[in-house]
């Protein structure tokens, strides 16, 4: 077995506590100096069904997505044992629980162990749930890791029942035996966050005040996390009734002057259309953060896709000017979560940040250090002279803000169209001009935006063949592209369209092929309108993202 | 800032003879009043929907949010969150605040958020020009109703009672004293307070007369008394002929939403970023 890389697979139903087993497998990896990534599988359903994690982890480079085949499943029901001893790489070791699992019909290339966790935490009085325990004791053991790591990470990881717990996962380690070394690596410890955590983090990073959202998969766990640590960051984080209950919420706490973000999926971003367009015509600034999943409609709530794009980008009635930005990673999701937040405050604008179920869920490496520096952006305040007018025509068309209660200023906002002091119109001069000040936002939006990296590329520069991806794809395409000495292109900007940066990525691509979690190619469509195109596509719409043998296979059929 | 200054330049669009005026004039009043009485302007602002009534934040020189259709109450709630100093007042019609708007409206009473929502109850739609809304009485013909509505109108005050409102009232624009009373101590209560105001609309459902004849001022009624307050409230069911009651019908005190949120540190920038630092630390 390659122990520089490899994955382990745990699983069981839904309300097993298979999250939890999987964090702490990746925090005892994490904490031994490995690079390691989570990929989350589970079911739109509270208790039964089959959910599994895959934790993969890599001692030399960093990991940003999973692979299919895996050197161990710890399965906790059947269905794991079922589904997944086929992922086993050739001397992949199963441990199960003889109680819950009949082992037939494996492939003799793999190792079975039979570890009694029903027993052992029978023998121990605890409860069921601690099977996880005795697993992850077991895992310990037939992985020669020492007992210490994960007692300790027990130790921060169970606030209750601690004793028991760290009773059963001894008896668990006691009664295995080591099957192979995982040993220690020479790295920087990184913290893990999932993409919402650290999307999450950059809002309070780029001044969140206060944070709305209807519970919607994947973006859920964003208003879990800020309400956690709402006290901490002075956050007010709320729960309305409906999502145009919270856009229109937000977009009040945005006239009082709280920078605001709001959270959802495809269907609940389709109620918040009408915030978004009042957004762009009151000039009220707001974060939306839309996490896509299977679509269309109800689609696989809790599965992945990238559908969202052209949806996003043309969003509500009217016309006017949007920032649109798509993330691949932690790190960008923690820096172009604070850098949003900034830019919709200085234009005035409604901002989009797209994830989707991967970046949202996933776990990765987070490094703070490793982010570039996020700039000072003021918004234009007024400077208190002469009569306030809220959507004073200026040459950028930002107008000052001024927020009530301010005894020298009257505050008016409107949904209709508007003169410069926010009283309805509809007179054809004021009308034009009006229309032309908020569109014009978007040049000096563009040119501000250019001073920033808003086209990556990594692997081989010279390669003639480039893979072109947004958002979470990135993670998969870019260990691809450094194995197979390909180039890789990821816009993360996506409006206004970073055209300049865009087409010096692609300088000395002859063949680009785009990767999208979609079955229309909608980052394809965008580039189109510039006058690019893709030569080869690859399309995946199953709900689950690409795996890195997967993608490879896949690409192997258009390289060549 | 005298009545005239509370106004502005904007041209009035309403028809003559519209209740709305009467609505407007009174707001000017009890602000002016309430200014006088020491409070500040600059800290009021009205929020309004989309519709007749709602050009009436165009023609008063006051802190405005102009919202969409059905979307004055969270609007106002997001306002009033973020500054609870803020004196917050939607003004909202009938078809937005109990049609398209009426989920808000049962969760801001439900909250008992510090806002007033004064509803312009003219029972129809008269912007997009005579249709039948929430509260119209069965057999209301309307544009799109030319036979008659098949509907019963909903019972507003009702609703807010079952929603958990903490001030429910009713007045008239034909009562223009009884008016600025009632939404005077609307604004003055401390939690949710709702006006329905019979306003009406002489282009496309002129009921002088009729409310008129039906509309009586309560007098010596207790508005804590719950069981009363209900009677009160269904003695009128917004459809047949009977005697209606104007007046603070039903009023509790109790704690506030936005008491909740209140005084919670901001750091600064720099002391963030050290949170955020020391955070992380607990990811490893």
């Amino acid at each position: 077995m390659k122990l520089d890389n490899f994955s382990i697979l745990i699983g069981g139903e839904a309300g097993y506590g298979i999250d939890r087993s999987s964090l702490i497998i990746a925090r005892l990896l994490n904490r031994m100096g490995y690079r390691v990534y989570i990929y989350r599988d589970y079911p739109s359903l509270i208790r039964g069904g089959h959910t599994f994690s895959i934790i993969r982890a890599a001692a030399r480079t960093r990991v940003n997505v999973h692979e299919d085949k895996v050197e161990m499943v710890l399965a906790l029901n059947q269905d794991t044992f079922d589904f997944h001893k086929i992922k086993l790489k050739d001397n992949g070791i199963i441990i199960f629980d003889p109680a819950k699992v009949k082992a037939d019909n494996l492939p003799t290339s793999i190792i079975a162990l039979a570890i009694p966790l029903t027993d052992l935490v029978k023998e121990e009085k605890g409860a069921e749930i601690m099977r996880n325990s005795a697993l992850l004791g077991s895992f310990c053991r037939v992985s020669g890791i020492e007992w210490g790591r994960l007692e300790e990470i027990f130790k921060e990881n169970f606030p209750k029942e601690l004793e028991a717990n760290l009773r059963v996962a001894r008896r668990g380690f006691d009664v295995s035996q080591e099957r192979l070394k995982i040993v220690a690596v020479d790295n920087k410890r990184l913290p893990l966050l999932t993409g919402n955590e650290a999307l999450s983090l950059g809002l309070i990073r780029g001044g969140l005040k206060a944070y709305l959202a209807y519970p919607m998969t994947p973006s859920s766990t964003i208003l879990h996390f800020l309400a956690g640590v709402a006290d901490k960051f002075g956050l007010k984080v709320i729960q309305p009734e409906s999502e145009i209950g919270v856009v229109l919420t937000a977009l009040g706490f945005a006239y009082a002057g709280e920078k605001v973000a709001v959270g959802t999926s495809g269907g609940g971003f389709c109620l918040m259309t009408e915030g978004v367009s009042f957004s762009g015509m009151a000039e009220l600034p707001l974060v939306f953060i839309v996490g896509q999943r299977t679509g269309p409609s109800t689609g696989l709530p809790t599965y992945t896709g990238q559908t969202e794009l052209h949806f996003v980008l043309h969003a509500g009635q009217g016309e006017f000017t949007r920032l649109v930005v798509a993330p691949g990673d932690a790190e960008e999701a923690y820096y172009w979560g604070a850098l949003s937040l900034k830019l919709a405050w200085k234009y005035q604008i409604p901002s989009f940040i797209l994830t989707d179920k991967t970046l949202a869920e996933g776990t990765f490496n987070f490094d703070l250090k490793a982010i570039a520096s996020i700039p000072e952006i003021s918004s234009s305040l007024w400077e208190r002279k002469g009569e306030y007018k809220r959507y004073l025509d200026t040459e950028t068309g930002i107008s000052p803000l001024a927020f009530a209660p301010d005894s020298e200023a009257t505050v008016k906002i409107n949904s209709y169209e508007h003169t410069e002091a926010g009283i309805t119109t509809e007179d054809p001069m004021i009308t034009k001009k009006m229309q032309e000040k908020r569109l014009r936002k978007q040049n000096y939006l563009a040119e501000e935006l250019d001073h920033y990296q808003l086209v990556k590329t990594y692997g081989e520069e010279k390669s003639s063949t480039a893979l072109l991806c947004w958002g979470s794809n990135k993670g998969v395409c870019v260990e691809l592209a450094e194995r197979l000495g390909l180039k890789v292109v990821q816009p993360l900007v996506l409006n206004p369209f970073p055209l300049r940066q865009f087409q010096k990525a692609l300088e000395g691509a002859k063949k680009i092929i785009a990767i999208e979690n979609n079955a229309t190619a909608q980052l394809v469509k965008l580039i189109n309108r510039y006058g690019f195109k893709a030569d080869e596509k690859i399309l995946k719409y199953d709900g689950r993202p690409f795996a890195l043998d997967e993608l490879e296979f896949e690409l192997s059929k258009v390289l060549e | 800032m005298s009545e005239q200054e509370l106004g502005t330049k904007t041209h009035n669009d309403w028809c003559p003879g519209c209740g709305n005026f009467a609505i407007l004039s009174a707001i000017k009043s009890v602000l002016n009043e309430l200014r006088d009485e020491g409070q500040k302007l600059e800290n009021v602002v009205l929020v309004s929907g989309i519709g007749q009534h709602a050009k009436i934040v165009d023609y008063l020189n006051l802190n405005s949010f102009y919202s969409l259709h059905g979307r004055v109450t969270p609007a106002a709630s997001g306002i009033k969150l973020a500054k609870p100093e803020l004196q917050v007042i939607g003004f909202a019609g009938d078809g937005d605040a109990y049609g398209e708007g009426i989920e808000h409206l049962i969760f801001a009473a439900k909250r008992n958020i510090d806002i007033t929502m004064l509803i312009h109850d003219n029972r129809v739609y008269a912007l997009t020009t005579g249709q039948s809304t929430p509260t119209s009485p069965l057999g209301f013909k309307g544009r799109s109703t030319p036979a008659g509505t098949r509907e019963a109108p909903l019972n507003p005050l009702k609703l807010m009672l079952a929603s958990g409102a903490t001030f429910i009232a009713r007045s008239y624009s034909g009562k223009i004293a009884h008016l600025k009373q009632t939404i005077k101590e609307a604004i003055l209560h401390k939690g949710f307070s709702l006006v329905d105001i019979l306003q009406v609309c002489v282009t496309f459902n002129n009921l002088y007369e009729y409310y008129n004849r039906k509309v009586y001022e309560l007098s010596g009624h207790d508005p804590y008394d719950y069981d009363r307050a209900l009677k009160i409230m269904g003695e009128w069911d917004y459809n047949f002929e009977a005697p209606i009651a104007l007046g603070t019908i039903y009023k509790r005190d109790a704690l506030t939403l936005e008491a909740f949120y209140r005084d919670l540190p901001s750091p600064s920038e720099t002391e963030r970023q050290e949170k955020i630092r020391t955070l992380i630390k607990n990811y490893i």
